[in-house]
């Protein structure tokens, strides 16, 4: 049997060398000896925020393969399908509500964007069922409508809030890491353990819901719970990531495609794979965001979709059919 | 007579206000080979979905080995019977390898890895059908009869006594439909199982099957023995067109051709 297991252990050691070698780049280069001041920011604000976009960037990546799986479309990530919006929307309502509660030690905010997050994936949903089928026109249309309906909903409540609200909900609707620490780390975790223990768990599900629900039916899966528990899990992990990060988008699209040409189509393999690279490649592009105009800094959602776009575009072209990952 | 280990009695289904299935009753004993023939549109296609769980809301009585379908959960049902889906051109990154694997999914848990029993039964499969070459193979880049093959080969591997097809080798080349043909006959005759196979063509049904039921407008039309079904009359009263039936050199059935068509 071939194991994709080579291009995984290569992963893993590249993201094991990235984890520890990004926090010493930033406006300056601090070397792990530091003392002082240096040491203070190395521990402190690069090495959370290092954790923070690896954390991210590999919810995300889990969730847009969840997505492409369930949809069984290349095209279908947290970002087209509207629930980035959705999340905003969640998070945004709250904020402008005034709000602040955590429930065990997860903040309101959060639980708000994955509401949020729940509210786009079920109207998606259920708007590509009513057309009869998961075509990549259905989907985007349905994705990009949902997806301008919250936005026009985010800019009202925008509008009508407070310069300080409004600046906290303009902030991070720009996809930044720049407040990560580790209070906001701890935020990310449970949602990074739920979601993503739950797809560990459906790796054969999702491979057969892939196939398609005729044939994963008739092998015995409970498709109307396995959609709920995928839809669940990659709600929470949108929702997790968004009301932190703002919505950073493309990664949920990319690193899933680039790992299925690595270890293959093989959710066993894939969950891994796209945890591992979604992860690094965040943390890269959050580095990068840090030096490329140091000693200012790009917000990380601008780089990403500066990458995103090119990709969608080539995706777009290269697709064979309609309905192929 | 043992009791039929599929038992359909008066079963009804609407489908987007359409009456497909009405009142439909038919039996398949353990290890007979039935196949279902009729008109397009006439419910064919709906009758197998029924039978394979993917319709729920029909009315009437399904049984599988003696118990009535609600009574058997999912991984139950799907460790008595396999379904082959209608070849539809839609195809998955998976290698053949993969797929196949992916027919063992009743037997295994969230928590466990594959069994030795478990790469027996995938081995035995990509074997039965020929798929030794193509293995590692990606689903989509394999031709449509390659393509087949690798879901019979999955059904196989689910290990069931029951092996439902819809029209397994209706757009095959002829050396695919003839593998498809003595795969199906030897899993039934050899193996003992149980075959329900919608086909589109009648030489097809007649050269395999222990008893052809006919389906027009959503009832049983016809329900017999190969030669009875290759009767002109017989084909008539199904199709509403001519046929032509004229006795082959070497196999004891007649050849049934289309005589409208010619």
């Amino acid at each position: 049997m071939r194991k994709p297991l080579v291009p995984l252990s290569i992963l893993l050691l590249l993201t094991v060398g990235a984890l520890l070698v990004c926090p010493l780049f930033g406006m300056e280069f601090i070397p792990y000896t530091a003392t002082g001041q240096d040491r203070e920011i190395l521990l402190n604000l690069r090495i959370p925020r290092v954790l923070c976009a690896f954390v991210a960037g590999a919810m995300l990546s889990l969730s847009g393969m969840s997505f492409q799986a369930l949809f069984r479309n290349p095209l279908a990530t947290p970002f087209t399908l509207g629930v980035s919006s959705g999340a905003a929307l969640g998070a945004a309502v709250f904020i402008r509500l005034g709000l602040a509660f955590t429930i065990l030690g997860v903040s309101g905010t959060s639980l708000a964007a994955f509401g949020g997050a729940m509210l786009a994936v079920a109207l998606v949903y259920g708007l590509t069922k009513i057309k009869g089928g998961f075509s990549t026109t259905t989907l985007l249309l349905a994705g990009i409508a949902i997806s301008f309906f919250f936005s026009s909903l985010i800019l009202f409540i925008q509008y009508v809030s407070g310069l300080t609200h409004s600046f906290r909900i303009i902030h991070w609707m720009m996809g930044t890491l720049t407040t990560a620490d580790y209070s906001q780390l701890a935020n990310l975790l449970p949602f990074l353990g739920g979601g993503g223990l739950l797809l560990v768990f459906l790796h054969r599900e999702m491979n057969l819901l892939m196939v398609g629900e005729d044939i994963a039916i008739s092998r015995g899966v409970n498709v109307g719970l396995v959609k709920k528990l995928i839809f669940l899990a990659a709600s929470l992990m949108v929702g997790g990531v968004v009301s932190i990060c703002g919505p950073i988008g493309f990664v949920g699209m990319m690193s899933p495609h680039i790992c299925r040409l690595m270890v293959g189509a093989d959710h066993r393999y894939l969950t891994p794979a796209s945890f591992l690279f979604g992860g690094l490649f965040l943390a890269l592009c959050d580095t990068l965001s840090r030096v490329l105009i140091a000693p200012s800094e790009l917000p990380v959602g601008v780089l990403t979709a500066l990458l995103g776009g090119p990709f969608f575009i080539w995706l777009l072209l290269n697709r064979k059919g309609d309905l192929e990952l | 007579m043992s009791t039929p280990i599929i038992q359909i009695e008066d079963l009804s289904i609407v489908l987007a206000g359409n009456d497909i299935l009405k009142d439909v009753s038919l039996h398949v004993d353990e290890g007979e080979y039935v196949s279902i023939i009729g008109p397009n549109g006439a419910g064919k296609t709906t009758l197998v979905k029924c039978m394979a769980g993917i319709y729920r809301d029909w009315t009437g009585t399904i049984n599988i080995n003696g118990q009535s379908f609600a009574d058997h959960g999912n991984k139950a049902l799907a460790k008595l019977q396999s379904y082959v889906p209608q070849a539809e051109g839609r195809t998955n990154p998976l290698t053949v390898e993969e797929f196949v694997t992916m027919g063992r999914y009743p037997h295994l848990s969230a928590f466990t890895t594959l069994k030795p029993e478990d790469y027996t039964a995938i081995d035995a499969a990509i074997g039965r059908a020929g798929l030794q070459s193509f293995r590692q193979r990606k689903m989509n880049t394999l031709s449509g009869g390659e393509r087949q093959m690798a879901f019979i080969a999955a059904a196989l591997a689910q290990g069931s006594r029951i092996l439902l097809l819809d029209e397994p080798s209706t757009f095959l080349d002829y050396r695919h439909q003839a593998n498809v043909a003595s795969i199906l006959k030897t899993a039934c005759r050899e193996s003992g199982i149980t075959v329900v196979a919608v086909h589109h063509d009648i030489n097809t049904a007649a050269a395999s099957s222990d008893r052809i039921y006919a389906i027009k407008e959503g009832a049983i039309a016809f329900s017999g023995t190969p030669e009875e079904a290759t009767r002109r009359e017989t084909l008539k009263g199904i199709y509403d067109t001519e046929f032509i039936c004229t006795p082959s050199p070497d196999r004891p059935l007649p050849f049934v051709i289309s005589g409208g068509a010619l």
